[in-house]
C-alpha cells in the first residue's frame, strides 16, 4: 500500500488521474493545470457514432489523449500497456504494486460497485490510480469520489476487462521517469494553443466551432425528424455529455476558464484573467442551454422554450467562443508568446 | 458560476457528491462539491427512464414467448447483441439466436453458465421466465 498517494478529488477522471500520479512522483499540479496541458477541451458531433442509439456529443478530447499530452509537454516518461489475457494483466498489476508505484487504469464504470448506481452506464472510458492491495481487495483512488475506496479483486478485474466501444483492455500506466525541474512555461503555451487549432482551424464540420454550430441546426430540426420522443431523448443525451459527472460544470468550460487563471500566473500574462472570465460566462451560457433543455425535457417549458431558441444559445455559444479562441491563439502568438518550433 | 450558485439538487446519486468548479468573491477558481443540479437530474432521470421503458417493453415479449428470457437480462443490463457477444467471446448472430426462446432452451449447459456468470446470477435464474427487477441506476 502506497500510503503518502495524495488523492485529490477532481471533476474529470483523467485530468485528476494525471494531476494526482504527477504529484505524488513530486512534480505537483493541479487539476485544471492538467486538464490544460494535456489541451483537454475540444467539441465534437459525431452522429455515425451511436452510443445507446444516441449520436455522440463530446466537450472534451478523446479518453487518453490529456495523459498521453501532459506527459510529452512536461517531459515525463509514462508507459502504457494494455492486455489480451485478463489473469495476466490482474498478475502484471499485482507485480507493479509490490514494486511501490501507484498504477493508473482505465476501466468501465459499469462494473465498478462503488459507483453510485445511477452512473453505472457501459462508458469506458474511466480512469483511477491503483495504489495498494489489501486481501483480495485493491485500495483505488478513483478521482471523481472524496476517500480513496476499496474495490475487489474480481469487480476491479471485470471492470479493466469492460468490453463494447472503447474497451480498456485492462490498460496499465504508470510514470517511469520524472525530470527534476521542469519549464511550465511552452508547455502551457503549445497546449493553449492546440486548443485554438482544434476549436477553430480543422476542416471538418462536425469538430471545434463548426461542430457545434452544426449541432444547432441538428437541434433545430430534431423534432421534424425524429418525432416529439427521440427529440427529447437526443436532447436529454446533449445536457448529459455536458453536465453530467466529470465535466466540471458547463461542458468543461468552467475548469478550462480555471486552467486559465492558473496560466496567467505561470505565463505572467495578465490577459489571461480576461480570458478565463471571457470562458467562466461562455461556460455560464452552456449552462442556459442545460436549463432550457431540462425545461423542455420535463414537459415545462417556460415563455419561448422551444428547439429553436435552443438552437438559437447553441450558436450564441459557437460565435462566442469562436471569437475567443481566434483572440487567444493572436495572444498567443503574438510577440513575447511566441512558440520557437 | 459563482460560489453561491454551485447547485445543490439532490438526484439519483444518494450521499455521493461530485465537485465542480466555480469562483469565488474574489474571482478565483476553487473547487466546491456539488450534490447534483436539476437539468443535469432531469436528463439522467430520462436516460433511466427509457431503459426501464425498454426493459419493460422487453419483458412483455418474453412473457409471450417472442423473445427468450436471455433479452430480457440484455436489457436489465443495457446490453445490445454485440455488447453481450463481446462478453461471451460469441458472434453477434448468435447471441441473437438466443434471443429466440426455442434456440436459447437448446444452448449448451456451459454456454449457459457463461452467460449466467455474465449476468452474476444462476443458470436456473438464467433460463427461467424472469420476474421483473429494476436496472441497476434506478436501485437504491
Amino acid at each position: 500500500m502506497i500510503s503518502s498517494f495524495p488523492h485529490r478529488q477532481s471533476a474529470h477522471c483523467e485530468s485528476g488521474v494525471a494531476a494526482n500520479l504527477l504529484t505524488h512522483h513530486g512534480l505537483p499540479l493541479s487539476e485544471a493545470m492538467a486538464f490544460g496541458i494535456g489541451s483537454g477541451l475540444f467539441f465534437a458531433y459525431l452522429p455515425f457514432v451511436r452510443i445507446n442509439h444516441l449520436p455522440l456529443t463530446t466537450f472534451r478530447s478523446a479518453p487518453g489523449w490529456i495523459l498521453r499530452r501532459v506527459a510529452k509537454r512536461l517531459c515525463v516518461g509514462m508507459t502504457f500497456r494494455t492486455f489480451r489475457d485478463a489473469e495476466n494483466g490482474m498478475a502484471e498489476l499485482d507485480r507493479m504494486l509490490e514494486g511501490g508505484v501507484p498504477v493508473g487504469a482505465q476501466t468501465g464504470v459499469y462494473w465498478l460497485p462503488y459507483f453510485p448506481p445511477a452512473l453505472r452506464f457501459h462508458f469506458n472510458a474511466h480512469n483511477l490510480v491503483v495504489c495498494g492491495k489489501e486481501g483480495d481487495s485493491y485500495r483505488i483512488s478513483d478521482p471523481v469520489f472524496e476517500e480513496p475506496v476499496l474495490c475487489g479483486a474480481a469487480d476491479l478485474k471485470r471492470a479493466r476487462f469492460a468490453r463494447g466501444p472503447l474497451a480498456p483492455n485492462g490498460k496499465l500506466f504508470s510514470l517511469t521517469s520524472v525530470p527534476k525541474t521542469v519549464d511550465p512555461v511552452p508547455a502551457v503555451r503549445e497546449a493553449i494553443r492546440e486548443v485554438c487549432r482544434l476549436m477553430t482551424r480543422i476542416p471538418i464540420p462536425l469538430i471545434g466551432v463548426r461542430g457545434i454550430r452544426y449541432l444547432a441546426g441538428q437541434v433545430e430540426s430534431w423534432p421534424s425528424r425524429l418525432g416529439e420522443r427521440r427529440a427529447l431523448l437526443y436532447l436529454g443525451n446533449v445536457i448529459r455529455m455536458q453536465e453530467e459527472v466529470g465535466t466540471g460544470g458547463g461542458g468543461f468550460r468552467f475548469i478550462y476558464a480555471a486552467f486559465l487563471q492558473e496560466a496567467a500566473t505561470v505565463l505572467d500574462e495578465h490577459r489571461l484573467l480576461d480570458f478565463s472570465q471571457r470562458m467562466t460566462s461562455i461556460g455560464d451560457h452552456w449552462r442556459d442551454f442545460a436549463v432550457a433543455g431540462a425545461r423542455i425535457c420535463k414537459g415545462r417549458p417556460q415563455g419561448n422554450d422551444d428547439f429553436p431558441a435552443l438552437a438559437r444559445i447553441v450558436r450564441e455559444c459557437a460565435d462566442a467562443e469562436h471569437g475567443f479562441f481566434r483572440e487567444l491563439d493572436s495572444l498567443m502568438r503574438s510577440g513575447r508568446h511566441a512558440v520557437r518550433r | 458560476m459563482r460560489r453561491k450558485d454551485v447547485p445543490q439538487d439532490q438526484g439519483l446519486f444518494g450521499e455521493w457528491k461530485e465537485v465542480s468548479y466555480a469562483v469565488d468573491d474574489d474571482g478565483r477558481y476553487i473547487l466546491v462539491p456539488s450534490a447534483g443540479w436539476e437539468p443535469a437530474n432531469i436528463a439522467n432521470h430520462m436516460a433511466w427512464e427509457s431503459i426501464e421503458a425498454e426493459v419493460g417493453a422487453v419483458l412483455a415479449k418474453v412473457r409471450i414467448g417472442v423473445l427468450s428470457p436471455l433479452a430480457y437480462h440484455m436489457a436489465r443490463h443495457q446490453m445490445d447483441p454485440g455488447l453481450l457477444a463481446g462478453y461471451a467471446g460469441l458472434f453477434r448472430w448468435q447471441v441473437r439466436r438466443h434471443m429466440k426462446p426455442a434456440a436459447f432452451r437448446r444452448i449448451s449447459p456451459a454456454l449457459a453458465d457463461r452467460y449466467a456468470a455474465i449476468f452474476r446470477t444462476t443458470k436456473e435464474e438464467l433460463m427461467e421466465m424472469p420476474v421483473c427487477d429494476p436496472p441497476t441506476g434506478t436501485r437504491k
